[in-house]
C-alpha cells in the first residue's frame, strides 16, 4: 500500500466526496435492516417467542395457514404419540377486534391477535405481571403492545362479534405481536369462541378443534408417517413466519429495496474508481515501466478500494446507529446486530466487486506509453 | 527482411558481460499497409560507465530504440543483451523483472508519481522489489545529494522546477544500480543552461556509477558531455 495510502492523502478531496456517498449509502442501509427488523418482529414475533420447533397445519391450508387451517384433538394426539416428537400441543390463532368495557379507557376500540393455547402446555405465556391462564378462567394475558393502548390489567374486554367478555388477568412486558396487531393469551376454550364468533356453548365438532399442532421434534425425526395418518403437513418455525399475513411480501420488498441499494453502491464505487483509473493511466504506465508487475499494482489499487469502502461503511453505519436509535419506538424499528454488519458486509462486498471490475483495466495499460514512444 | 548481421559498431570489450549490446535490430510498427519500419538493422554496444548520446529528428526511431533496449518492446528481429542476458529470450514476467533490476529510465515528462515526495520517489522502486530496507533509505540520501536535492526531498513533485523533477528522476533511475541507464528526451522542459547541466550531471552519474548510458535527444546542442554520439535517421543508426 506504498502508493495507495499516499495517493489517498494526495487526492483526499476526490475520495472524500465518493466516500460520503458510500457512507450514506451505509445509513440507509442501517436504516432499512431497523426497519426490516421492525417490520418482522411487528410480523412473526408472536410466533417466534413460542417455544416450539414446527408446527403441523391441515394439508389442505397451503398458503396464510394460520387463517386457514383446523386441526382436530385427535390429531395432536397422534403426533404426540408419534416417534421423534418430544412435544404436539394445540394451537389456536385468530385475528379479532374488541372493545374496553369495563377500565379506565372504556370505550377504546383495540385489535387482538388471540393464540390461545391449554393454560399448562409449553405454549403459555409467563406474565412478568399479574397471573397466568386458567382452565375455564376466560382470562386472557396481554402484551406490551396493548398494555400501551391503555388497557390494564383487571381491565374486561368484549369482542365485537361473538360478545365474549375476557378479563385481563396479566401481562407479559415485551412487545409480542402478529401480523402488526398486538398478541394476546387466552385459553383454547376462549379462543374457540372468539375464533368462531359464538357466544354461549360451542357446538360438539368446534369443541376439539384448534389451527395447529404446535410441535417440538427431535433433530432429524422422521415425521412422514403420521403427517399421512393425520393429514397434516409440518413446517419449520421459521417457515411458518411466511403464513403470517403480509410477512412474505414485507420482507420480499425489504430484499429488493435492500438489492437495488447493493447494485447502485456497486455502480457508484465502480463508477469512480473507473474514472480514477484512468486518470492514473499515466502513472500506472510508468509504473509498469519501472518494473512494476501488474499484480503488485493491482493489489495496491484493491487495497485502496478496501480502505476507503471499510472507512466510510464504518463511518456511515455509526450515523446510521445514531439516527437509527432516535427512531426506535416510533416506527417499526429494531436494531439488530447481525442484520446491521451483514448490510455493511454486503455494501463492502458489493462495492469492492465494482471497483474490482474498475481496477481491472490496470491490466490493459501498456508501459510503452510512459516512453512517449507510440507516438 | 534477410539482410545479414552487420555488427561494425561493436565495442569488443563490453560484449557478452555488463553493458548493452543490439544486434541486428529491427522493429516493424503496424502491418501491411500502414507497417513502419522504426527501427531498421540497428547494432549498438554500449559499455559499462559508457554514455552514448543518440540524436535525431523526431519520427526517427529514437523512442523505439529505447523502447527495445529498455525490454519495453520486443522488436520484430535481432536480439538484445543487457546485463550478459538476453532481454529476448525471455518471457514478459522475466522481462518486468529485467526492467526493475537491470534497467533505469529517466523519462521526459510526468514521469513522477504526483502523490508521492521526491524522497519516496525514489525509494518506490525498491519497494516494488521488495528491498525496502535501511540501505535502500541511506542509497536515496545519498543519491539526493549526489543531484543537489537533499532540501526538497519532503517535496512533492508540483512544487519542483523542471530541472528540479528531472533531476528526481535521474536519481530515481540510479536506486537500482542498474546496469543499462536510458535517457528519453532530458532537456525538453528545460532552457539551455540547465539542460547543460543535467547532461553533465548524467555524464558524472554515468562514470560514477559505470552505468551503460544511452540517451536519446533532438537537441544538437547538448552534446559536449557524450563519450560517443550516434544520429539517427529514418530507423538507421550512423
Amino acid at each position: 500500500m506504498f502508493l495507495a495510502l499516499r495517493d489517498l492523502r494526495f487526492a483526499r478531496g476526490r475520495f472524500a466526496l465518493m466516500g460520503a456517498v458510500v457512507a450514506l449509502i451505509a445509513v440507509l442501509g442501517v436504516l432499512l435492516s431497523g426497519l426490516a427488523s421492525g417490520l418482522a418482529d411487528a410480523g412473526i414475533s408472536g410466533l417466534r417467542a413460542l417455544p416450539v420447533t414446527h408446527m403441523a397445519f391441515n394439508e389442505k391450508a397451503t398458503s396464510e395457514q394460520f387463517s386457514r387451517s383446523t386441526v382436530e384433538q385427535e390429531d395432536w394426539k397422534a403426533w404426540a404419540e408419534a416417534p421423534g416428537v418430544e412435544r404436539a400441543e394445540p394451537f389456536g390463532n385468530t385475528l379479532i377486534d374488541a372493545q374496553v368495557t369495563q377500565g379506565a379507557r372504556k370505550g377504546t376500540q383495540v385489535n387482538l391477535a388471540v393464540f390461545g393455547m391449554e393454560p399448562d402446555s409449553s405454549l403459555a405465556p409467563r406474565p412478568s405481571r399479574g397471573k397466568g391462564l386458567e382452565e375455564g378462567g376466560a382470562g386472557i394475558v396481554i402484551t406490551q403492545e396493548i398494555a400501551d393502548q391503555g388497557v390494564e390489567i383487571g381491565d374486561v374486554l368484549t369482542a365485537d362479534r361473538s360478545k365474549v367478555r375476557m378479563k385481563v388477568v396479566g401481562l407479559v412486558d415485551e412487545a409480542i405481536s402478529y401480523g402488526h396487531i398486538g398478541v394476546v393469551y387466552a385459553d383454547l376454550d376462549t379462543w374457540r369462541h372468539l375464533h368462531y364468533g359464538l357466544p354461549g356453548d360451542l357446538p360438539e365438532a368446534a369443541r376439539q378443534q384448534a389451527t395447529a399442532v404446535a410441535l417440538t421434534l427431535k433433530p432429524g425425526a422422521d415425521v412422514s408417517a403420521v403427517e399421512k395418518a393425520t393429514a397434516t403437513r409440518a413446517d419449520t418455525k421459521e417457515a411458518t413466519f411466511d403464513a403470517s399475513p403480509g410477512y412474505a411480501a414485507e420482507s420480499s420488498t425489504m430484499a429488493l429495496i435492500k438489492g437495488f441499494l447493493y447494485a447502485i453502491s456497486a455502480l457508484v464505487v465502480g463508477a469512480f474508481f473507473t474514472v480514477w483509473t484512468v486518470q492514473r493511466k499515466a502513472e500506472i504506465a510508468l509504473l509498469k515501466a519501472l518494473g512494476a508487475p501488474t499484480g503488485y499494482i493491482l493489489r495496491d489499487a484493491l487495497a485502496q478500494v478496501v480502505v476507503v469502502l471499510v472507512g466510510a461503511t464504518a463511518v456511515g453505519t455509526a450515523v446510521g446507529l445514531a439516527l437509527g436509535s432516535a427512531m426506535v419506538g416510533k416506527a417499526p424499528f429494531s436494531l439488530s446486530a447481525p442484520a446491521i454488519a451483514t448490510s455493511a458486509g454486503l455494501l463492502i462486498g458489493f462495492g469492492t466487486v465494482g471497483a474490482a471490475v474498475a481496477v481491472r483495466r490496470i491490466t490493459a495499460v501498456d508501459p510503452l506509453t510512459a516512453l512517449g514512444a507510440a507516438r | 527482411m534477410t539482410t545479414p548481421s552487420t555488427d561494425h559498431r561493436a565495442a569488443p570489450d563490453a560484449a557478452g558481460s555488463g553493458g548493452l549490446r543490439l544486434d541486428d535490430v529491427t522493429l516493424v510498427l503496424g502491418d501491411g499497409d500502414t507497417a513502419v519500419t522504426a527501427l531498421d538493422h540497428v547494432s549498438l554496444t554500449v559499455a559499462p560507465g559508457e554514455f552514448v548520446v543518440v540524436v535525431g529528428p523526431s519520427g526517427s526511431g529514437k523512442s523505439s530504440l529505447l523502447a527495445v533496449s529498455g525490454g519495453l518492446q520486443r522488436p520484430t528481429s535481432g536480439t538484445v543483451h543487457v546485463a550478459g542476458t538476453e532481454l529476448t529470450a525471455l518471457s514478459d514476467k522475466e522481462r518486468t523483472a529485467a526492467r526493475r533490476r537491470h534497467i533505469g529510465f529517466v523519462f521526459q515528462q510526468s514521469n513522477l508519481l504526483a502523490s508521492l515526495t521526491v524522497r519516496e520517489q525514489l525509494l518506490l522502486p525498491l519497494h516494488i522489489d521488495g528491498r525496502l530496507d535501511a540501505a535502500a533509505r541511506a542509497r536515496a540520501d545519498e543519491l539526493l545529494e549526489a543531484v543537489d536535492l537533499t532540501h526538497r526531498a519532503g517535496s512533492r513533485p508540483h512544487q519542483l522546477s523542471g530541472g528540479e523533477r528531472q533531476r528526481a528522476g535521474l536519481a530515481r533511475a540510479l536506486m537500482t544500480s542498474p546496469a543499462v541507464l536510458l535517457v528519453d528526451e532530458p532537456t525538453s522542459a528545460l532552457d539551455r543552461a540547465r539542460s547543460a547541466e543535467a547532461v553533465r550531471l548524467i555524464a558524472e552519474q554515468t562514470h560514477e556509477h559505470g552505468t551503460a548510458t544511452v540517451m536519446v535527444t533532438h537537441d544538437t546542442a547538448i552534446m559536449d558531455a557524450a563519450d560517443r554520439v550516434h544520429e539517427m535517421v529514418d530507423g538507421r543508426l550512423s
